[in-house]
């Protein structure tokens, strides 16, 4: 039993270990690639959902609570009103879902 | 899968397997999916039967995958598309000109190769984009400004090769003129190095642009003669100080002065910074709309020169022109020479003075939030908020495009610019400014910049789209060409540089066929068509 509970506890550690690593993953290709706009300050992705939400939801991305990570890789391949979709050779498959767990790490 | 047109199935096929081998599986993208990717998300066609879309992409990681995949497409006759990050948006994004084409994407090509602070240059690859060398030069502490576009993401590369420009000193500020030696893998994938990079084991490739012989650099910028893999840039070392001032100068035919002023200042090398000509009348790029008072007057047919909106300025006492001249150098030079900007200046009488920003570089943090970021060598986004949603946009398009006719630079070209154009716009009901001032400053000429907003809506593209191709016209019949396009346009405005039946263009084909025998290397591009689908040609 004890030699279960250990493994266990060894288990969920490395579990969130990797969860960790793919959050700073995340958080690496949202300030590479995104934060230029979605950052803080008055920058266009950031004003645009200002004027879009009107405070209703936060202007800045990193403190949403409702992004699901669909959203997030609906967005980065489909793109939005002037933002273009991304590339694989930009963003890859596992770069985006690091992002979109990065993203929805606040998520309620 | 859309196969290239002319291309059989089974050569294609073969093809693929080829570049996979080349590049590996993974980076070989034939799904709709991904292929969906490789669409210009600001095309003017977005969604029509013209639309021009990949059949497939692939993005090798080094130049001798760059060897593999163009040898392999020369041999099955596979058209191939070239993109270095594919940032080019407003004039083509990455999508190919010709439909079914393989987008070659070297955004993998990543690498900063050289950057050399004590002689001011770089090397790079294709797929590194301004902030990456930015990022570099900031991680190496090197004392080294890049000059940026703006917006700037794009690739050096790229950038330099579609004639793109930026802020800095003149001999930076045209990306093109900025660059020293290039690699380049040919359409039957022998590598060729331009200057002095053509001897092996020179020391000099980025030092020295020429090297000997015929300097053929220019002929792989807006083209499709090669495939260019690194390219050498020369980069600005950080001045000790920068400086704006303005001068404002009260009556509408000043402007003539105004910038003969500012041209013999700027030759001279006393002024050196992008400069920016405004009106405090009626505002400018990027600046607040103007009155519905003055809006109304620019209407007219007289617009920016009609005799009502002269005699507004007079009785209201609003200077009619502003120019704003900037300067980087050590602080009592700059001091100086805007000492003598201003003598230079105070021959217009009524001029008026302001001193303007100054800064002792590098730029303390604050400074670095408030700054327009590229006439410091800082890549940004900022200039996407022209087109997203805001306040004052809220509801916004789904891209751009630019119609950018290069201007002489005298007083009286502006004004006949903005006669012509503005009664284009009000003939055509176009969506672009009633008046419009220089956006670009080379330096002896003016590029203009007119947005064309694109939309999902087919009829609203369509109708843009024939607007965009007469005001090609228009120009053209008036001496003013293009200097870049998006592909969809760039047939119709190589057709107006057609001096002696089209001597330049025939040119151009007798080099693609010598170069590029079965026309394989970006077909289309600017205009220039592979001899198998010339007909294509408008």
């Amino acid at each position: 039993m004890t030699k279960l509970l250990l493994l266990l506890s060894l288990f969920a550690a490395v579990a969130a270990a990797a969860d960790d690593a793919t959050l700073a993953k995340g958080k690496q290709v949202f300030e590479y690639w995104c934060a230029t706009c979605h950052g803080n300050g008055p920058l266009p992705g950031t004003v645009a959902l200002q004027a879009k939400y009107k405070g209703s939801k936060p202007a800045l991305l990193e403190e949403r609570t409702d992004l699901l990570p669909q959203i997030t890789k609906t967005f980065v391949r489909k793109g939005v009103s002037i933002m273009p979709f991304f590339r694989k050779t930009e963003i890859s498959d596992a770069d985006l879902d690091a992002l979109a767990a990065y993203l929805a790490r606040n998520r309620r | 899968m859309k196969l290239p047109p002319g291309v059989k199935s089974k050569d294609f096929s073969d093809a693929i397997k080829q570049f996979e081998e080349a590049v590996g599986k993974e980076w070989v993208f034939t799904s709709d999916e991904d292929v969906a990717l490789y669409r210009d998300a600001y095309s003017p066609f977005w969604g029509e039967e013209e639309e021009r879309v990949a059949s497939s992409a692939v993005a090798p990681n080094t130049v001798e995958e760059v060897q593999k995949v163009v040898k392999t497409a020369n041999a099955y006759k596979i058209p191939i598309y070239t993109i270095s990050t594919g940032k080019n948006l407003g004039y083509g994004g990455s999508a190919p000109n010709l439909s079914g084409s393989v987008v070659l994407d070297l955004k993998r090509m990543n690498r900063v190769l050289e950057v050399s602070e004590r002689n001011a240059y770089a090397l790079v690859e294709p797929g590194v984009s301004y902030f990456d060398l930015y990022r570099h030069i900031q991680e190496k502490g090197y004392k080294l400004w890049v000059d940026v576009p703006d917006p700037g993401w794009g690739s050096p590369v790229g950038n330099a090769l579609d004639h793109g420009g930026g802020y800095l000193q003149p001999q930076y500020r045209n990306h093109f003129d900025s660059h020293c030696g290039m690699e380049v893998v040919l359409a039957n994938g022998d590598l060729l190095h331009t200057g002095m990079g053509a001897m092996p084991g020179a020391k000099t490739w980025q030092e020295y642009k020429f090297g000997f012989g015929p300097w053929i650099d220019g002929i792989f910028s807006q083209s499709n003669f090669g495939v260019v893999t690194k390219m050498g840039f020369w980069l600005m070392p950080q001045p000790d100080a920068y400086l704006t001032g303005t001068v404002t100068v009260p009556n509408h035919d000043d402007l003539i002065p105004l910038i003969d002023t500012l041209t013999l200042l700027e030759n001279s090398g006393i002024s050196n910074g992008m400069p920016g000509i405004g009106s405090p009348l009626v505002g400018g790029f990027m600046m607040p709309p103007p009155s519905p008072e003055v809006s109304a007057m620019l209407a007219k047919p007289d617009g920016i020169s009609s005799p009502e909106l002269q005699r507004y300025a007079r009785d209201k006492g609003i200077h009619y022109w502003s120019c704003t001249v900037k300067f980087y150098g050590p602080a009592k030079a700059i001091a100086a020479q805007w000492e003598y900007a201003r003598e230079k200046f105070s021959a217009i009488p009524g001029a008026k003075f302001q001193d303007g920003e100054f800064y002792k570089l590098p730029l303390t943090p604050d400074q670095f939030n408030r700054v327009h970021k590229p006439e410091f060598g800082i890549p940004s986004l900022e200039m996407f908020s022209i087109g997203a949603r805001s306040p004052l946009n809220p509801t916004p398009g789904e891209g751009h495009i630019w119609f950018s006719p290069i201007i002489p630079r005298t007083g009286e070209a502006v004004f006949e610019a903005n006669r012509i154009f503005s009664q284009a716009a009000r003939d055509f009901g176009l969506p672009i400014l009633s008046f419009s001032l220089p956006t670009t400053y080379w330096m002896r000429a003016f590029i203009f910049l007119f947005g064309f907003p694109i939309t999902h809506n087919v009829a609203t593209n369509r109708k843009n789209r024939e607007s965009f191709k007469k005001l090609v016209q228009i120009a053209a019949e008036h001496g003013w060409g293009e200097y870049r396009t998006a592909p969809a346009f760039q047939d119709d405005v190589m057709a107006t540089y057609s001096f002696n039946n089209h001597a330049l263009l025939r040119f151009h084909e007798t080099v693609k066929d010598a170069v590029d025998p079965n026309g394989i290397l970006s077909a289309g591009r600017y205009g220039i068509w592979p001899k198998h689908l010339r007909k294509a040609r408008a």
